[in-house]
């Protein structure tokens, strides 16, 4: 999910003084107002994707990670079928399973809190609770930003969704391009040296020149792999970023 | 659609879910990091570029093209991310009522 401006929120917040349980709620409510505007397009932009609203409030509710969410409709949209469309939100889930192992020892949770507490991780409630300057106000930070978020979004999301099902053409809006713009905010805070700028580019170029040649969402899975090679082959080169920091806020999705 | 979304949102329950449960040294690689550090700006890319200029199988240069350009010059100027996406579908609106 994702966004923006909050960053200045919270150095409003945590620059002046030192972090409270006040400040940490505070910060994680404005987290989810800012994600629910942007639950609003995540609603429209599925249903103009042709799904139907039952179906984007699920995802929003069952998914529950934006980045994942905008990719699956942006595929569906693209001609490239529901199927290619999950694969790559699964791909581009990976990055909560590395908010998990950072969180873990902060959170140290066992059982159903666990169970509940993992449909939780996604870039906000992570950022939130490794930022805290003790471990409890950490949990207090994952949860309630999580559960903000999650409100947030998924209120939104309905709204969108419902709104574009009420509109005959939703792409007089422009809204199909709001997808693409979204990763193009996502992607900005990741280009952060010469190693991941020519990943991007040559990802962006081999998706572009094979779009032609295979079924419409190949290309993508395609560009992953620009991904692995380059991750797998360069060695301690130069790490730009460590990959298993949640990005600020205004970096993630 | 429905399979697909239940089994897509189950398979990133269940990434969210490994994080906080597997061994911390299984994910711990440096170039296990590297790769998951990378997979997003790869797929980031690849999605942009594709939604941009591609409408199916073929390369299409339409008004999207000029919404994501507005959006990349909008958050080169660090715009607020609401800003990015707004300023990017009226581009592509205003475009479409102009051609």
């Amino acid at each position: 999910m994702s966004t923006t401006s909050t960053r200045s929120w919270r150095t409003t917040s945590t620059t002046t003084t030192e972090p409270t349980r006040r400040t940490v709620v505070a910060d994680a409510l404005a987290i989810g107002g800012v994600t629910g505007a942007y639950g609003i397009s995540f609603g429209a932009v599925a249903v103009a994707a042709g799904l139907s609203a039952p179906q984007a409030c699920v995802l929003s509710l069952l998914m529950f990670t934006g980045g994942s969410q905008f990719a699956m409709v942006g595929t569906i949209a693209g001609g490239g079928g529901a199927w290619a469309g999950a694969a790559t939100a699964a791909l581009l889930g990976v990055r909560n399973a590395f908010y998990g192992l950072e969180l873990s020892s902060i959170l140290r949770l066992r059982g159903l809190r666990r169970v509940g507490g993992a449909h939780l991780v996604i870039d906000e409630s992570a950022a939130m609770g490794v930022a805290q300057p003790t471990p409890e106000l950490g949990r207090l930070g994952f949860w309630a930003t999580g559960a903000a978020v999650f409100v947030g979004w998924n209120a939104m999301t309905l709204v969108g969704a419902a709104g574009a099902s009420a509109l005959d053409d939703p792409g007089v809006l422009g809204l199909d391009v709001a997808g693409p713009a979204a990763f193009v905010a996502l992607l900005s805070p990741r280009l952060t040296g010469r190693e991941p700028w020519a990943v991007a580019l040559v990802a962006a170029a081999l998706a572009l020149a094979t779009a032609p040649l295979v079924p419409a969402g190949v290309p993508v899975l395609v560009a992953a792999s620009v991904a692995i090679v380059v991750g797998l082959r360069t060695r301690g080169v130069s790490r730009p970023h460590r990959g298993t920091e949640p990005p600020e806020f205004g970096e993630a999705v | 659609m429905w399979a697909a979304i239940l089994v897509g949102a189950a398979a990133c329950y269940a990434i969210k879910l490994a994080g906080l449960s597997v061994p911390e040294r299984l994910l711990a690689d440096d170039r296990v990091r590297r790769v998951a550090a990378l997979l997003p700006v790869a797929l980031l890319a690849a999605l942009i570029a594709l939604q941009a200029a591609t409408a199916g199988r073929a390369i299409e240069v339409d008004a999207r093209l000029a919404g994501v350009a507005v959006a990349i010059v909008a958050q080169w100027r660090r715009a607020p991310f609401l800003v990015v996406v707004g300023a990017a579908c009226a581009t592509t609106a205003l475009v479409r009522v102009v051609a």
